[in-house]
């Protein structure tokens, strides 16, 4: 074999080698999403989204958890994304030069990997202890806690794709610079910013660890933020690890509801961000 | 661009009045100070938890001191406990992951990068990053009810009977096939942190200059030889950072390893045994711990992943950091 065909049996062999790669990526995606399909489907009844997690052997469904997820998942979004808005913010367009800025920057790229498990033992050490209870308010605090970072990162990314001309225009017309960001950047990456919303509650609407040891979980339809009260992620962990093959089927059906909504979310976020007028 | 400029000059350039120039320059402290506290209130949530991570586990680390790190003892009955167990899971289970994880990644960025048609990059490079977005929790099931078992029967019997028989090696592959246990959870994280160094990797591959590669590829090379010679040399360091980016991740995975584990405080020498990671031991133990000593080895099992995880993705975003300062440069 001379060099020439041997050079182009290496270049051959390793990028089938990368295209297996992706293939076995991709392959394991549908794998999941065919295994949620295949036992979830069958759980998906007018019970599952009308009644509460039954006691083993009896028909219920998962409305409470449903519910709960979907209430503490709100309460994080209304606390996190403005707190996460104005700290991306902060560090887009206040930031330029200053050591604060850095820190933060560092700081906040490390909460963002940061293990979710840990948030939750930090929120039982500071909320549930001081309470004496678990409660869903310290699970939604947990969650919020999560979601500040993805926006805070999003935002940032995004503030800093506007282009410079835009705000020199209005800072010629003599806008102070709290309306230049307001009414001029924000405007202009109004679908980035969102799109990083989303992905923030694409995040914790899956979270379980982080509400293991703050909301717990409820076996009941409750409304009381003061009480311990039910979720997707948590009701999934413990209904799966049981021995009950009815339950087990309502945490395949719950697994698969919650997939399909963070994958639908995720994709509607990049949607979203590709109508962006400024994306990469 | 200064904002704050504005002179007498440029006050009657835009006809406002004196005092409502002060207001808007007020609105621009008010906002500013706003956002500004808010990136404090970021430092000050770092500062909270590890304060409050080290004020829970004192009651441990008092009783046991620093043998707790080392110590393989776990019983709540007695109420000794030590860490040993729980770390040697979470780097072992990690370093599974990154072992299985980093060269399919890296198979995936240079696929994305070099070799798939430009239509299809987007398509297939958010499916990829689809699967960073399926919980935790959602792996778990999956991990436990579809692929556990399929373990079990085909790749643990087979590894015990080819490795298992081979000296010093096979002591990692002895024992019976539970289909729960270390390699498994391992092969979960594993798909778990591969859209993350995936992406990464794809990312600081597509910094490298075009005209690098495109030199390279006028005086002949082939596409293996310019991702050797080229890409890789030029995107050295975000690799290693989203090698490590991905480590952090792994390290503190909880529920998808917390379904497959197998919750046993023991070190086995087999990556086929069931084991436990400190995340599991606090998602499996947290609520069941009644007393001070118990909730207090626990917390302080958080604070060691806490600090373990900080101190890795420190090093990745370091290193990221560093080379996104270089590449704008």
């Amino acid at each position: 074999m001379n060099i020439y065909a041997r050079r182009r049996a290496t270049n051959f062999a390793i990028l089938s080698l990368s295209l297996l790669a992706t293939a076995a990526g991709l392959l394991v995606l549908f794998l999941i999403l065919w295994s949620l399909l295949r036992h979830g489907v069958p759980a998906l009844s007018l019970a599952f989204f009308s009644q509460s997690t039954p006691a083993p052997g009896n028909v219920g469904g998962m409305i409470n958890a449903i519910y709960g997820s979907a209430v503490m998942t709100v309460v994080a979004t209304l606390v996190g994304a403005p707190v996460g808005i104005l700290t991306g913010t902060y560090l887009a367009e206040f930031s330029r030069g200053s050591h604060l800025a850095q820190v933060v920057r560092f700081i906040n790229d490390i909460l963002l990997s940061a293990p979710s498990i840990v948030v939750g033992l930090f929120v039982y050490e500071v909320m549930v202890v001081r309470m004496g209870h678990f409660s869903a308010w310290a699970g939604a605090a947990s969650l919020t806690i999560i979601f500040v970072p993805v926006v805070v990162r999003t935002t940032e990314n995004m503030l800093v794709l506007v282009p410079a001309s835009l705000r020199e225009a209005a800072v010629a017309l003599g806008a102070p610079r709290w309306k230049v960001v307001v009414m001029v950047v924000y405007r202009a990456a109004v679908q980035g910013v969102l799109t990083g919303v989303i992905l923030a509650v694409a995040r914790v609407a899956g979270e379980s660890a982080p509400l293991l040891f703050t909301a717990l979980n409820n076996q009941f339809w409750s409304t009381d933020m003061n009480a311990p009260m039910a979720n997707l992620p948590v009701v999934i962990f413990q209904f799966a690890l049981s021995p009950y093959a009815d339950w087990q089927l309502l945490a395949w059906g719950g697994a698969l509801l919650i997939t399909l909504t963070i994958l639908g979310l995720n994709i509607f976020a990049r949607l979203m961000a590709s109508w962006s007028s400024f994306s990469k | 661009m200064e904002a704050r400029s504005h002179g007498p000059a440029a006050l009657t350039a835009v006809g406002l009045a004196p005092h409502a120039m002060r207001r808007q320059r007020l609105g621009d402290t008010l906002f500013r100070g706003l956002t500004q506290s808010f990136a404090i209130g970021v430092l000050l949530l770092l500062g909270a938890v590890i304060a409050a991570l080290a004020a829970g586990s004192v009651t441990a680390f008092q009783k046991f001191g620093l043998g707790f790190l080392v110590s393989e003892t776990w019983n709540p009955v007695k109420e000794v406990f030590g860490a040993l167990p729980a770390i040697y899971g979470t780097v072992v289970t990690s370093l599974i992951a990154m072992l299985l994880a980093v060269p399919v990644a890296f198979g995936i960025a240079v696929f994305l990068t070099e070799l798939c048609p430009r239509a299809l990059r987007r398509p297939i490079g958010v499916l990829v990053e689809l699967l960073a977005a399926i919980p935790s929790v959602i792996y778990g099931v999956w991990g436990l009810f579809v692929m556990a078992p399929v373990l079990q029967t085909t790749l643990q019997p087979a590894l015990i009977d080819t490795l298992g028989n081979v000296p010093i090696v096979g002591a990692l592959f002895s024992g019976a096939p539970y289909g729960l246990g270390i390699l498994t959870a391992g092969l979960i994280l594993a798909v778990m942190v591969l859209p993350f160094v995936a992406a990464v990797t794809r990312d600081v591959f597509m910094t490298v200059p075009a005209m690098l590669r495109e030199s390279a590829y006028g005086m002949g090379a082939t596409t293996a030889e310019v991702v050797r010679a080229i890409v890789i040399p030029h995107s050295r360091i975000g690799i290693v950072g989203g090698v490590m980016l991905g480590l952090g991740r792994a390290l503190g995975e909880t529920m998808a390893v917390t379904f497959v584990i197998g919750n046993n405080h023991h070190i086995t020498a087999s990556l086929l045994a069931p084991g436990t990671t400190i995340s599991a031991t606090l998602a499996n133990e947290f609520t069941e711990a009644v007393s001070d000593t118990y909730t207090s080895s626990l917390i302080a099992l958080g604070l060691i992943l806490f600090v373990i995880t900080f101190i890795v993705l420190g090093a990745a975003n370091f290193l990221l950091w560093r080379l996104s300062a270089k590449d704008g440069a």
